[in-house]
């Protein structure tokens, strides 16, 4: 997809445009615990990580009608000039603005400075803000589009555009043919290393993916939610979610079956493909 | 389904290339009961898929609580301060 770069700058009226959408956005939205678990034993279908993560959802989208309309009041009571009320709006959403910032910039200075340049501009515009759209939705998009004008400011000259990027295939992926990784050894959900063989992961991947993975499967937003924030379709955000977790997995499979277990670089490869 | 065409046989005409694609819908019980059998049906006989499934949904599950993304120390003060200089 295209993605002109006027399209960089907050644009009220896109924003106001913003339909209303099924899941609340929450920056503790999911407490799942990974720590010592067998996923054998935890999630043995499909069906039980959808229930996984639609009860992740469901407890921050269980209250979308209250938090909405009490987030509403404070927009009006802001607006009426109770300025100090903003901190009350925006603290839930303080981890959400800064990941969201992250996810397109991958460094942790500039990140920081856009999300709170997005807070800001958020402020700023509140009183255009209709309440069409759910304010966390605003919210990351103004993040998204901030942080992208700052990624094409500061990398326009080494980098190609993002624009250019958007233009590619979504073709198909083709998963590498690692060994099996049924389960994480619970030793490993541990260690450091896991995690930062996780950022690694995320690093690696191109930004129009670690957008899409960072705000669906760490953010845990919903695929309208994150088709909103980052002004694509839904369907180009279910394309790019599937090739962001396919390269994810790729990237994190072999280390797991292979490098923290025996302790080289290298892993043993089992199946013939 | 066809005359003398077998609930097996039906279910096994999907191939690797199609679950591949569907797989993040299916982990996440997105696809239709008729998809989600078929695939479901490949995965029993496919090991190449079923690693691939199951490599899928442990990346979901490693990310899921959110943590592998922290905030910086202080991120919230310093917002805080920033927000200050225009709010008082």
């Amino acid at each position: 997809m295209n993605l002109p770069a006027q399209k960089a700058h907050v644009d009220n009226q896109s924003v106001e445009a913003i339909t209303p959408d099924r899941c609340q956005l929450s920056s503790d939205s999911c407490n799942v615990t990974t720590s010592g678990l067998d996923l054998a034993e935890h999630f043995t279908s499909a069906d039980s990580l959808s229930s996984r993560q639609n009860q992740a959802k469901t407890s921050v989208a269980a209250q979308p009608q209250s938090v909405q309309e009490d987030e509403a009041l404070l927009i009006q009571r802001i607006c009426a000039g109770e300025k100090e009320l903003f901190y009350d709006l925006i603290k839930p959403y303080e981890r959400a603005v800064y990941v969201a910032a992250l996810s397109v910039l991958q460094n942790e200075s500039d990140a920081e400075e856009v999300a709170q340049e997005a807070v800001l501009k958020a402020f700023a515009n509140l009183s255009r803000f209709r309440g069409e759209a759910k304010f966390s939705t605003w919210l990351i998009q103004i993040t998204i589009n901030e942080a992208r004008m700052r990624y094409r400011k500061d990398r326009a000259h080494l980098y190609e555009s993002l624009d250019e990027r958007d233009t590619d295939q979504e073709g198909d992926y083709f998963p590498k043919d690692y060994a099996d990784w049924r389960e994480i050894p619970s030793e490993c959900l541990e260690r450091k290393e896991l995690r930062e063989a996780l950022l690694r992961g995320i690093a690696s991947l191109e930004t129009k993916y670690r957008e899409v993975f960072i705000l669906r499967d760490v953010q845990n937003m919903s695929i309208a939610d994150t088709a909103k924030a980052l002004n694509i379709s839904e369907a180009n955000v279910k394309t790019r979610l599937l090739r962001a977790r396919l390269m994810m997995r790729d990237v994190l499979a072999p280390g797991i079956d292979g490098v923290w277990s025996l302790g080289d670089n290298s892993w043993k490869k089992v199946r013939p493909w | 389904m066809e005359k003398g065409e077998t609930m097996v046989s039906r279910i096994s005409t999907i191939d690797c290339e199609h679950v591949i694609l569907a797989i993040s819908d299916y982990i996440e019980g997105e696809v239709d009961l008729d998809l989600h059998d078929r695939i479901k049906a490949h995965l029993a006989e496919c090991n190449h898929c079923l690693a691939i499934h199951d490599g899928t949904r442990n990346v979901l599950t490693l990310v899921a609580d959110g943590s592998v993304l922290e905030v910086p120390a202080g991120f919230g003060t310093r917002l805080y301060s920033r927000l200050n200089s225009i709010l008082k």
